[in-house]
């Protein structure tokens, strides 16, 4: 007899998962250019359009500059918009993502993070959005499949709430090519969720004309990008809010970033994306033997939660952040933050270490974690 | 593999393999049973393949079975070079509750080889002690298999390849190669895998086809 299971319980990679997400969504407009290993996310979103259960606009450019640029016009133009992205594709599309923010498009970019030439890899690391911090979208790190189709559904209102685009990250191949269990909602609850799209202002709208991008000069271009800024921080509260109205339907809670055994931890590491999930466990086992350890996850790192995870992590006597990428020349982007975030708050007493992992794909194994936290790892790379 | 744990993993998909959530103190006793042996409940396998084999889709119809009995699963390539002929590893891992890790599988219970050129190239009894066990796609005996790979573990050799060019007219080893994993370690009910193969072939290849590699896969998993 065949198991009667709940039909919402899935065995999907990342990508998978969130083509599902997009599907159940439904942009209207989805320009594409393929690139490893981001790839599924499109391939698999083609195949519903092609099937018939998904009536996007797919448009196939000549590459991640043309892609993003269709996704200006498109949104722009006020369809819902998204596309898709990783490593040299983000990097080719980096002048056209300080357009789209500064002109406050809402445009969803699930990217599967994956290190950036030369010598040439194909493989995860954080460095291709490490490089696209500064360019005005809100970045949100998923660990695994199942975070990865919610904050693809998160992050479509969140733009949309913000009238920034988003960035929704998992990393490349660990969880964009992992089948991992999820559990997806319902369709008629997504779209509910979602709901229709009315862009404030078009290009569409003839009745109320409008221009975006225009020329600014040294008279008004400054506060266009304190109003920018300013947006910015606003989204960490929509991202609250709408996470929470999220969990309502879904039954699964996202914060700023997630606390994992910290309440009483003497040393706490903190780190981004599927390497957290290893971690949990490599705490499990540290706890067992009476290590008073736990870690934060972060998850939205634009805009960056400073006062939320300094109250986190004041009780720490040891930080060790975990960088998934390199600032060449200076301290990795995690560990700057939380350095600059306790000089705000002139915390003092506090021993923060700074380890680089994962660089190219290098494996991140549960001993080594264990190591770390039992001091056992000379050097700053867990190579 | 140690008896132990085929034996928990066995009682444990009986118990609790299509009744998860009704079964809940049965399986957290299940958990019990495995973590006595291995201080784990989780079931870990490698597959040893050559690019084009379809090592991935056969760890991904044993992960789909899992899922539908109610378990938790994770199944990813080894991200190697992806050319046809590689050498390539498939991790899976199967689960009574979630799995969190993002690892490759380090210590894997038991380990499958899609073509016998990898027993000498591969490093493929990593991890296995000689309780542990190894599946290999050959027509050579067990001990054959055991003195090219100096390995005191169970050896289990299946002529995949003969057993589908018999049955399918196809050399398909890595579909059949599941019915012998799956009589090794009930870590799925076969008729899971069954089931779960027509769901993803049989739109693709046909009603003839698909019964004929159902058979394929009955036979494996027949094979004393």
């Amino acid at each position: 007899m065949a198991i009667k299971n709940n039909d919402n319980r899935k065995a999907l990679t990342g990508g998978a998962a969130i083509a599902e997400a997009l599907r159940q969504i439904g942009p209207d407009v989805m320009p594409v250019y393929p690139i490893t290993p981001q790839t599924p996310i499109i391939e698999t979103y083609a195949k519903f359009v092609a099937d018939g259960e998904a009536d996007t606009e797919m448009i196939e450019v000549e590459s991640e500059h043309s892609a993003i640029s269709a996704a200006v016009g498109a949104s722009a133009a006020g369809a819902r918009t998204v596309t898709a992205t990783s490593s040299q594709g983000l990097a080719l599309m980096h002048e056209i993502l300080y357009i789209a923010s500064g002109m406050r498009l809402p445009i969803l970019m699930p990217v599967a993070a994956r290190a950036l030439a030369s010598p040439i890899n194909i493989h995860g690391d954080h460095s291709d959005v490490m490089g696209a911090r500064d360019a005005g979208w809100i970045q949100l790190f998923a660990e695994n499949p199942q975070e990865a189709y919610d904050k693809t559904i998160i992050g479509m209102r969140l733009a949309e709430a913000a009238k920034l685009p988003v960035m929704v990250i998992i990393d490349g191949f660990n969880t964009s090519h992992s089948v991992e269990n999820l559990e997806m909602l319902d369709g008629k609850a997504v779209k509910k969720f979602v709901g229709e799209y009315k862009a404030e202002k078009s290009l569409l709208d003839v009745a109320n004309p409008v221009t975006f991008g225009s020329f600014a000069l040294q008279d008004t271009f400054f506060e266009f990008k304190i109003e920018q800024e300013k947006a910015m921080a606003e989204a960490l509260d929509q991202y609250r809010k709408i996470a929470k109205e999220y969990a309502a339907i879904s039954g699964r809670e996202y914060s700023l970033f997630e606390k994992y055994a910290t309440k009483d931890a003497d040393k706490i590491l903190v780190m981004a994306g599927s390497a957290a999930g290893t971690t949990k466990d490599a705490i499990d086992e540290l706890r067992a033997k009476g290590k008073k350890v736990g870690l934060i996850e972060i998850e939205l790192f634009r805009p960056f939660p400073r006062k939320e995870l300094l109250k986190a992590l004041s009780g720490a006597k040891e930080i060790i952040v975990m960088d998934r990428a390199q600032s060449i020349g200076s301290n990795p982007p995690f560990y700057t933050e939380i350095v600059s975030a306790m000089h705000d708050s002139k915390k003092t007493g506090c021993d923060i270490r700074s380890f680089i992992y994962g660089i190219g794909g290098r494996d991140l194994f549960k001993s080594q974690i264990i190591d770390l936290v039992n001091g056992k790892i000379k050097g700053k790379y867990l190579n | 593999m140690n008896p132990g744990i085929i034996g928990s993993f066995k009682d444990c998909s009986r118990i609790c393999g299509q009744s998860f959530f009704l079964w809940f103190p049965a399986l957290a006793l299940c958990g019990i049973m495995i973590g006595m042996k291995y201080h784990k409940d989780i079931l870990e396998v490698i597959f040893y393949a050559r690019g084009g084999q379809g090592a991935k889709s056969a760890a991904e119809i044993l992960a789909q079975s899992a899922l539908k009995e109610g378990k938790f699963v994770q199944s990813f390539p080894s991200f190697g070079p992806e050319r046809s002929g590689a050498p390539t590893k498939t991790y899976l891992r199967i689960s009574n509750r979630e799995i969190r890790t993002h690892e490759p599988v380090v210590d894997p219970d038991i380990a499958v080889v899609l073509d016998e050129t990898l027993l000498e190239s591969e490093p493929v009894t990593q991890g296995l002690d000689k309780n542990e066990a190894i599946i290999v796609n050959t027509e050579m005996t067990a001990q054959e298999v055991k003195n090219i790979l100096r390995f005191d573990g169970k050896v289990y050799p299946t002529a995949a390849n003969r057993i589908s060019m018999d049955i399918v007219g196809q050399p398909r080893p890595n579909t059949v190669i599941l019915g012998k994993l799956v009589q090794v370690t009930e870590m799925v009910k076969l008729e899971s895998v069954l089931e779960e193969f027509r769901n993803i072939f049989e739109a693709k290849v046909g009603k003839e086809i698909t019964d004929k590699n159902i058979a394929a896969i009955e036979k494996a998993y027949d094979l004393i």
